[in-house]
């Protein structure tokens, strides 16, 4: 009973590994280009909760910076292949 | 045993079902339109619900993870609406099951005023 907080953050963490592996999936499959970068973006939206998950059950806070570069990355990437879908770049 | 550790790890298996839900959807849906209403806003709403479960397990981290927070509310509408103007403007088809396309009668209507 006294390890019952961590169980259910082990749970959630195969929660979201099985929601990067569909997003793989579709990233692959995606028939447009358009369809693959989506895939990405959620993929990476994912990937910070993964992140801050890992760093919960490891105990370190350094992980928490590296998820706020990773949300910065993936956003400056995402917004930078729309515009080159649309042709503005 | 810490009840506020009890009940940040359940609001972080909420938002990890949400997530999960939310990737499902990115996989199944048909259209690109529909996959990117499915990944974007459930996703939004499970990664809050999972950064805020943490914050509560651990009270030290909650500045930092509040800061996440916001930038994640704030960029994510960005990015899906730049990735939806591009798709529409690139011209590819919705769905056979799709009853109306609003952008699309705005821009053949004549000019009204």
């Amino acid at each position: 009973m006294d390890k019952l907080p961590e169980i259910i953050l082990q749970i959630s963490t195969y929660f979201v590994s099985a929601g990067i592996i569909l997003a793989t999936l579709r990233m692959i499959k995606g028939p447009t280009m358009a369809d693959r970068v989506i895939a990405l973006d959620t993929f990476t939206v994912i990937s910070i909760s993964l992140i801050v998950l890992i760093a919960c059950l490891a105990g370190r806070v350094i992980f928490l910076d590296v998820g706020m570069v990773y949300a910065i990355l993936s956003f400056i990437g995402v917004v930078a292949v729309a515009r080159y879908i649309e042709g503005g770049l | 045993m810490q009840w506020n550790t009890l009940f940040g790890s359940i609001l972080t298996l909420s938002g990890s079902i949400f997530l999960f839900l939310g990737a499902l959807g990115v996989y199944r849906m048909p259209d690109v339109y529909n996959r990117m209403q499915a990944g974007t806003k459930a996703t939004t709403l499970g990664t809050m619900l999972t950064l805020l479960g943490i914050g509560i397990c651990h009270y030290e981290w909650l500045g930092q993870i509040f800061i996440l927070i916001m930038f994640i509310a704030l960029t994510n509408p960005i990015s899906s609406h730049a990735l939806a103007r591009a798709a529409h403007f690139k011209g590819i088809p919705l769905t056979e099951k799709s009853v109306t396309d609003k952008l699309k009668e705005d821009e053949t209507a004549p000019e009204a005023k």
